[in-house]
């Protein structure tokens, strides 16, 4: 087969919101809990049972659509998906069909250069199902004896938000996941944890001659549990279906489990038909009407999302990596980040140090970002003292330990502790005339044309001084006084 | 008029394990549902316009608060088999 492929992929994202209250019953959000502790009639399905829906699940739904550029339907309504499976004890979940909350937007992908437009075909509003857990031989989903149900997720709002086929790439799937996390974070509206899974991903993945407009034989894949193997996953499936294409076991359309261990998809069930979970009306909810004024109010609520953060950054001089990376840190330190700036720092220096010494510190002392004690002035006169030669960088690393360890201001600690640099040339002068005097070799093989000795030097005049010469300058009057050049 | 009914993946759907006879039997009766329904749509004129809710309301909504849930041995009694804090079913995939 010469043939080239592209794959066409497209991601289904569901999210969890962070309620205090589930989303059809006052029953609480939580993870972790004790088994079948958070459960009441609504949530297990009990006859009679009613569902009222939790208005702040409905506002976080329009913040998410409204971050992801969707239009918000002026009317929705709830639909019953019915299918049989013991971790849905109504025999149906209750979800939306025709008329999500959210349809028809987008999502620009940070991209070095290029960049990739992923429409959003919808996001709807959802119930969690339960958790099962299947036991028996080996754990393995086959084998299991029996199957044990905790109700404790049962009805958790959970957002479905649909990408269309725009995504080409693994590379760029994982990118929209990411920068979608990134968004619900920003938004306050879940944890977005994926080892907890309160965000999961689904692929829609085929595979057509590059430059063709037809579609492929579509697989869905699921139980990806990280951004790494919803590459991994997807990067194999286009691998595998491009080897399968033309050969005795042709692609059909299926649903595959991703096995991470093995890194391989396996093939779960055929997919059933959309028109098996015969969707209607939920006759026990009422229509949901999202006003101009509701959807205004919401929209003047959004904060500023990273797409226009990293933005903002690039405006103030930083490259598309820092800007990226600051934007991925916690809210504590891009606020210093403003603060300090505000206060005159040079940007690209501002954002250096909270994304590599400070953040290294917090890692290294185990701190939790919102307990740093940071002054945005003593951050400032830090970066004015390097920047005027007052210390070296390396001895400012130090400076920053003192400071963050609340030992006071950049100028003082670098004092106290005895950091500031030589920049005195008399002084100086005389630590190199010893310098010179005791390495005649070096002097001579220098007038011999080895320059390169001169950094051997420098490092003589270092020693000689603890480390507090400034290097440039020793060098400088190192020259000078080996006789030009 | 006709009405073409696979009565036997209605009744998979709704996992009833019915005979021969029985299937014969509903999908006569649902065929008679059906034609009604049918003859309902095809009337003439429109004197109540497609609504999602017969009740004539909506946004009823409730705040984001807590209530208290149920006790948990009391709803693992109600339940055929319960183990460690968990309702236990029959193994969730069939081997078709």
């Amino acid at each position: 087969m010469t043939a080239r492929w592209e794959a066409v992929i497209g991601i289904e994202v569901h999210v969890e919101l962070a309620t205090d209250s589930k989303m059809f019953c006052g029953c609480a959000v939580e993870f972790g809990s004790e088994p079948n502790t958070n459960v009441c009639p609504v949530c297990l399905g009990l006859p009679g049972a009613l569902p009222v829906p939790n208005r702040k699940a409905i506002e976080w739904i329009m913040a998410i659509g409204l971050a992801l550029n969707c239009q918000v339907s002026h009317k929705s309504v709830f639909h019953r998906k019915n299918y049989f499976y013991a971790d849905l004890p109504k025999n149906y979940q209750i979800s939306q069909y025709d008329i999500p909350v959210c349809h028809d937007g987008y999502l620009d992908l940070p991209n070095d250069g290029e960049s990739v437009r992923v429409g959003i075909e919808r996001a709807h509003m959802e119930e969690d199902t339960g958790k099962s857990t299947h036991v028996g031989d080996g754990g393995r989903i086959h084998a299991a004896k029996s199957t044990l149900l905790d109700f404790n997720r049962s009805g958790v709002p959970l957002v479905e938000i649909v990408s269309k086929p725009d995504i080409r790439t693994a590379t760029q799937a994982r990118a929209y996941a990411q920068e979608l996390r990134a968004i619900v974070l920003e938004l306050g509206v879940s944890d977005a944890r994926l080892e907890e899974g309160s965000m999961r991903f689904d692929a829609n993945v085929s595979i057509r001659p590059e430059g063709s407009d037809v579609l492929g034989t579509k697989v869905e894949i699921k139980n990806m549990n990280s951004f790494r193997s919803l590459e991994r996953a997807i990067d194999y499936e286009i691998q595998r279906q491009i080897e399968a294409t033309g050969s005795d076991s042709d692609v059909i359309q299926e649903t595959r489990h991703w096995d991470e261990e093995a890194g391989v998809t396996h093939s779960m069930r055929t997919k059933e038909g959309s028109s098996d979970y015969r969707y209607f009306i939920e006759p026990d909810l009422v229509p949901m009407i999202m006003d101009e004024t509701w959807v205004a109010t919401i929209r003047n609520k959004l904060p500023e999302l990273p797409a226009q953060r990293r933005e903002r950054y690039l405006g103030q001089g930083l490259d598309e990596s820092s800007a990226g990376v600051l934007s991925d840190s916690p809210a504590m330190l891009r606020s210093l980040y403003d603060e300090t700036v505000s206060l005159g720092a040079d940007t690209r220096a501002t954002a250096n140090w909270l994304t590599g010494e400070v953040t290294a510190w917090l890692r290294k002392t185990g701190t939790e970002p919102a307990d740093l004690r940071l002054e945005p002035v003593h951050l400032q006169e830090l970066i004015t003292i390097v920047d005027e030669g007052v210390v070296s960088s390396s001895a400012a690393k130090e400076v920053l330990e003192g400071i963050l360890s609340g030992e006071g201001s950049a100028r003082v600690v670098a004092e106290r502790r005895d950091l500031i640099q030589i920049s005195d040339s008399s002084a100086l002068a005389e630590v190199i005339g010893h310098v010179l005097e005791e390495h005649p070799d070096a002097v001579a093989s220098y007038q011999e044309g080895e320059q390169k000795v001169v950094g051997f030097l420098v490092g003589q005049v270092m020693r000689a001084t603890q480390g507090k010469a400034d290097p440039k300058l020793a060098n400088e009057m190192l020259r000078e006084a080996l006789g030009g050049s | 008029m006709a009405i073409d009914i696979d009565i036997a993946h209605v009744a998979r759907l709704a996992r009833l394990g019915l005979t021969d006879e029985e299937l014969e039997g509903y999908k006569s009766q649902l065929a008679d549902i059906l034609e009604h329904a049918a003859r309902v749509q095809s009337l003439e004129g429109d004197p109540h316009p497609g609504s999602a809710h017969p009740l004539g309301f909506d946004n009823a909504f409730r705040d984001d608060e807590r209530r208290p849930s149920l006790d948990r041995e009391e709803v693992l009694s109600q339940a055929p088999e319960a183990m460690d804090g968990f309702f236990v079913a029959p193994p969730a995939l069939e081997t078709e």
